[in-house]
């Protein structure tokens, strides 16, 4: 099981010419995922190591029968991109474009909220199932199979994450990042929703930063529903000083908003085990999830 | 991207957006000619700094003759003007602007940005203009007034008049802010701005609306299509060494702490910074050298590093997805001997080849101190202070 990937997906890449399009396209592909497609306007017709490129994502879903997009495309054009491919019938957009303005990513927004399409990103490091299909650039050796969920704003971080999750035999369902950027498609509660009603997790870890109102979202959504799995909670920049963006557009402390204690204190109020430092947040999953077991 | 004050205003008239009159002046303008200039009996000399709350730090002087306006001018030039924005060490004023005087009957607060619970550019209004927002909104949120637009039918007449409602205007100052609002978001769209801030927008005496102060801060995203606003960017106002990072694609924020840090991605970088603190350490910076982490990548982030002269010690940590670490740890290696190292270095770097890594950096001539895990790496840096 798992949520949004699994061996039933096809990939589009969006923009496989370019450098990373092509190197991560191979990547996800050796990882064991089938990456159908590409797309590169101008140069349909031609293949990228064994993958036929189109001019659109459309004859990439007529073709090929694409249902999932990885978007490479440069800044300027990735609000494009991101569109053509809702309009072409695909579910689930991955954008792993950094640096779209946020006025080219509101009407986007809205635009895929009239459609039955997921958004994932921008600026994300994207989705894997282990074992399943990786659809992003994170490294897929550090994963594993199992029960543990995870939602992240962040992208090395992420990776740090899992590591210590594999490094005690915890292994992942599915784990995502959602993107750094003010303007996101699917964020926490979105994900911790689907994750309830997947079998295979058991737990779902939360990685959430300074800045914006995403883990407080979260922790309103786990009190609302009265969220049936363990919810396990880290934010991310205890020491940064106010009024400063931290790398990721979104991660600013503004007005005195958003700072990591506040974050901390809603996550704990919603039942939320919150990670302490972040060396223990492998530690912290494992005590959580045997307390329910 | 920030800009000051008086090239706000030059937008804001752009769009046709009421502002005072006024000139900007530096040490080498004679403020007497712009005085003489504008005309009037009193004038406004204020500091033009890249920071908040300058009034109470007394950088906004109301003066009533040309002597009196030489003599704010150059007493604010002349200090380093603190407020709670600044930190103590304050910051050195280059230019002030020197304003005709307003009469005022009103003070308004009013502002424009991307709400994120939304998605939508939203406009936050209240009748208590000229006092800090946050504190407004902590103290009497009731007098906080929110008009959320939808992005795909703008701004409409309707919620302009609303606006104009809850700032309690009457008479020719309702028209008028229907189209300062129009013209404000027609700016916001246009030039990319991520906040408009308008502290205090005030109504004269005679009844009409004037944007008495002006901060805007553009997406530093779009600024590929804003050679205009590039144009405005005044890099004295920058930390020397933030402004040289940034040239060389480097996210990097100066702190006040003894450790430096290089770290690839913002997560990370900030989880490694508060975990220094947590184990008893003072991270000196935050610093990404970004996804790919090569060689040149490192060597430019050892000498920014470097250059901020509290660093003690310096913690790197990389965890190489689809960088290899391996290449990396030859990275460290070679700028470490370019830079003249003179302060100890703790490596933990983890992910692909962080074997081959380990055993390239313990044979390096430089002596590194390798770390085992995060939390390693942070006890060791601290430690080795």
């Amino acid at each position: 099981m798992g949520i949004l990937v699994d061996d039933t997906t096809r990939v589009v890449v969006q923009g496989i010419t370019g450098k990373e399009g092509s190197f991560h396209a191979k990547g996800c592909r050796e990882y064991g995922t089938q990456v159908v497609a590409g797309v590169t306007p101008g140069k349909g017709g031609q293949e990228q190591e064994g993958v036929p490129v189109f001019d659109s994502v459309q004859d990439a879903v007529d073709r090929e029968g694409a249902n999932t997009s990885l978007i490479f495309v440069p800044p300027p054009f990735a609000a494009d991109a991101i569109l053509e491919a809702a309009d072409a019938g695909i579910r689930l957009i991955v954008c792993i474009t950094e640096g779209i303005p946020v006025r080219d990513m509101i009407p986007v927004y809205h635009a895929l909220k009239r459609k039955s399409v997921n958004l994932i990103g921008p600026n994300c490091p994207g989705v894997i199932t282990p074992g399943k299909a990786k659809v992003g650039i994170m490294p897929g050796f550090i994963h594993l199979a199992g029960s543990v969920g995870v939602i992240s704003r962040s992208g090395t971080l992420t990776y740090e994450a899992v590591k210590q999750l594999t490094d005690l035999e915890l292994g992942q369902s599915t784990c995502i990042g959602i993107g750094g950027d003010p303007i996101i498609g699917l964020r926490f509660a979105d994900l911790l929703e689907m994750f309830a009603d997947d079998e295979q997790t058991k737990a779902v870890l939360l990685i959430g930063e300074i800045g914006g109102t995403a883990e407080e979202e979260a922790a309103e959504y786990i009190i609302r529903s009265k969220y049936p799995k363990p919810v396990i909670g880290f934010v991310a920049g205890r020491t940064a000083p106010p009024g400063r963006r931290m790398g990721h557009a979104g991660a600013i402390v503004s007005g005195g908003k958003g700072t990591a204690d506040e974050k901390q204190k809603v996550m704990e109020k919603a039942g939320m085990a919150v990670c302490p430092s972040p060396d223990a947040i492998g530690k912290t999953v494992k005590e959580a999830l045997s307390s329910v077991a | 991207m920030n800009v000051h004050e008086y090239q706000a205003k030059q937008i804001f008239r752009e769009y046709g957006i009421p502002v005072p009159n006024g000139k900007m002046c530096t040490r080498d303008d004679p403020v007497k000619e712009a005085v003489r200039e504008l005309g009037g009996d009193t004038w406004v000399v204020k500091a033009q700094v890249h920071a908040g709350g300058r009034g109470k730090g007394g950088g906004v002087r109301v003066v009533h003759s040309v002597e009196e306006a030489e003599k704010a001018a150059e007493e604010i030039l002349n200090m380093r003007l603190v407020t709670k924005q600044t930190g103590a060490e304050g910051r050195e004023v280059r230019k002030v602007l020197v304003e005709e005087g307003v009469a005022i009957a009103k003070e308004l607060y009013l502002s424009m940005l991307v709400d994120r619970a939304s998605n939508a550019p939203v406009i936050i209004c209240s009748e208590a203009g000229g006092m800090e927002i946050e504190e407004v909104a902590a103290e009497t949120p009731e007098k906080i007034h929110r008009e959320t637009i939808d992005p795909a039918l703008g701004l409409r007449a309707y919620q302009t008049r609303r606006i104009a409602k809850a700032l309690g205007l009457t008479g020719p100052a309702v028209r008028q802010a229907g189209k300062m609002l129009a013209a404000l978001y027609r700016l916001f769209g246009e030039k990319d701005a991520s906040l408009v801030e308008i502290n205090p927008l005030v109504v004269t005496e005679q009844g009409d609306l004037i944007a008495l102060d002006a901060k805007l801060q553009f997406d530093d995203n779009a600024m590929f299509r804003h050679e205009e606003i590039l144009a405005l960017r005044d890099v004295e106002e920058e930390d020397p060494l933030e402004a040289q990072a940034g040239e060389l694609n480097l996210s990097y924020i100066r702190l006040q702490g003894n450790i430096g840090c290089m770290v690839n991605g913002a997560g990370l970088a900030m989880a490694t910074m508060d975990l220094i603190q947590y184990v008893g350490g003072a991270p000196a910076n935050f610093l990404d050298v970004g996804g790919g982490a090569s060689a040149a990548s490192v060597e430019k982030a050892f000498r920014i590093i470097l250059a901020d002269t509290r660093v003690k010690a310096i913690l790197i940590n990389i965890f190489g997805g689809i960088v290899r670490c391996d290449r990396v740890a030859q990275g460290v290696a070679e700028a470490a001997g370019k830079v003249d190292l003179k302060v100890p270095v703790v490596v933990r770097l983890e992910g692909t080849n962080a074997e081959e890594a380990r055993t390239i950096l313990e044979g390096s001539s430089i002596e590194f101190v390798v770390a085992k895990n995060l939390r390693d790496a942070a006890e060791k840096v601290v430690s080795a202070l």
